[in-house]
């Protein structure tokens, strides 16, 4: 749905601005290309590499894995897999609210849900080739402890 | 050999996968079948979004980026941050060319990391869909703790920062 938005953006964007100037347009374009060629080798060795390990830590083996976790190392264990596992969020709901209803604990849940999405271990080399690897290991870092903090506190106002 | 350097990982994984299809075909085929997907996924999501790219670098000057998001913009930038990165859609690696744009037209570094923030856990696309799965009350806490949490980070990151390491990343960014 939202790609689509994107989409519409995107292409009305570039109709507009070819109808304003061919030349300029010309050179977006080839800058365009040369920022996705830039990329594109850490990009695909990434992706390959996303598609490996989900495919061994499959969302089935994971949820049971981390089962109906309610312990300070239940906790411990869902950041940790949230922390390397790059899943997309229509996979990653459906599995945190199984998880839920077989009894994991809403820390344990919220914990995963944050880590999940804001570190991302597959992902760093990428990170690091745009802004050097000193950033992106201070926002993993931060980002893998603030995820504690915010379950906790939805622990304690969902209680 | 330099040549090959950045394709590094992507011919480990694959010599990887060749000898998982060897040892157990099963897996072997399912490690392709999901390894497909993940690239048609990205190649679905990131043409809009390098396209906006090449746009947004001829048409919108360095001095519109700096007067609102750059190193005088305040409150201001930093809330434009929080709307660009929680309006977007597609996965965090998607955000990290769209940074390095904002990079070089200027926009001030804590609010690079408050994008890079937002659009990571604070996308609303997302939001609605952890509604849905895990309840309005756990989405919105979530949500409303996250907008505090990344802008604290991001403006202890950037003090952590030396000026010259980001002077290095401006750099690197606006060579290109």
């Amino acid at each position: 749905m939202f790609e689509i938005i994107l989409y519409v953006l995107v292409i009305t964007s570039l109709v507009y601005s070819f109808a304003r100037d061919k030349k300029k347009t010309k050179i977006a374009l080839m800058k365009s290309w040369k920022a996705f060629m830039n990329i594109f080798p850490a990009l695909a060795g990434v992706l390959a590499f996303i598609g490996l390990i989900l495919t061994v830590l499959s969302p089935d083996i994971i949820t049971r894995a981390l089962g109906q976790n309610t312990s300070i190392w239940g906790m411990l264990l869902t950041s940790i897999v949230g922390a390397i596992t790059l899943i997309p969020a229509f996979v990653a709901y459906p599995m945190a609210a199984s998880l839920l209803a077989s009894g994991a604990g809403i820390m344990q849940i919220a914990v995963f849900v944050s880590t999940l999405t804001m570190v991302g271990t597959v992902t760093a080399p990428l990170e690091a080739k745009y802004f050097g690897w000193k950033v992106t290991i201070l926002r993993n870092g931060f980002a893998y402890l603030f995820s504690f903090i915010a379950a906790i506190i939805i622990g304690i106002v969902l209680r | 050999m330099k040549k090959y350097k950045p394709y590094l990982l992507l011919i480990l994984v694959l010599i990887t996968d060749l000898v998982l299809l060897i040892i157990n075909r099963d897996l072997g085929i399912k490690v392709s079948i999901n390894t497909g997907s993940h690239i048609l996924q990205m190649l679905a999501i990131l043409p809009p979004i390098f396209i906006l790219i090449g746009l947004l670098d001829v048409w919108v000057p360095r001095e519109q980026f700096m007067r609102y998001m750059g190193e005088k913009s305040g409150i201001i930038g930093a809330a434009l941050s929080v709307l660009l990165g929680a309006a977007a859609a597609g996965p965090l690696y998607a955000a990290f060319p769209l940074a390095a744009i904002m990079i070089q037209k200027g926009v001030k570094f804590s609010n690079i990391l408050i994008f890079l923030g937002a659009w990571s856990t604070m996308k609303i696309p997302m939001v609605l869909f952890e509604i849905t799965a895990l309840g309005s009350q756990f989405a919105l806490t979530r949500w409303v703790v996250s907008v505090v949490g990344i802008i604290l980070m991001s403006l202890i990151i950037s003090q952590l920062i030396s000026a010259a390491e980001k002077e290095g990343i401006y750099a690197q960014h606006s060579a290109e």
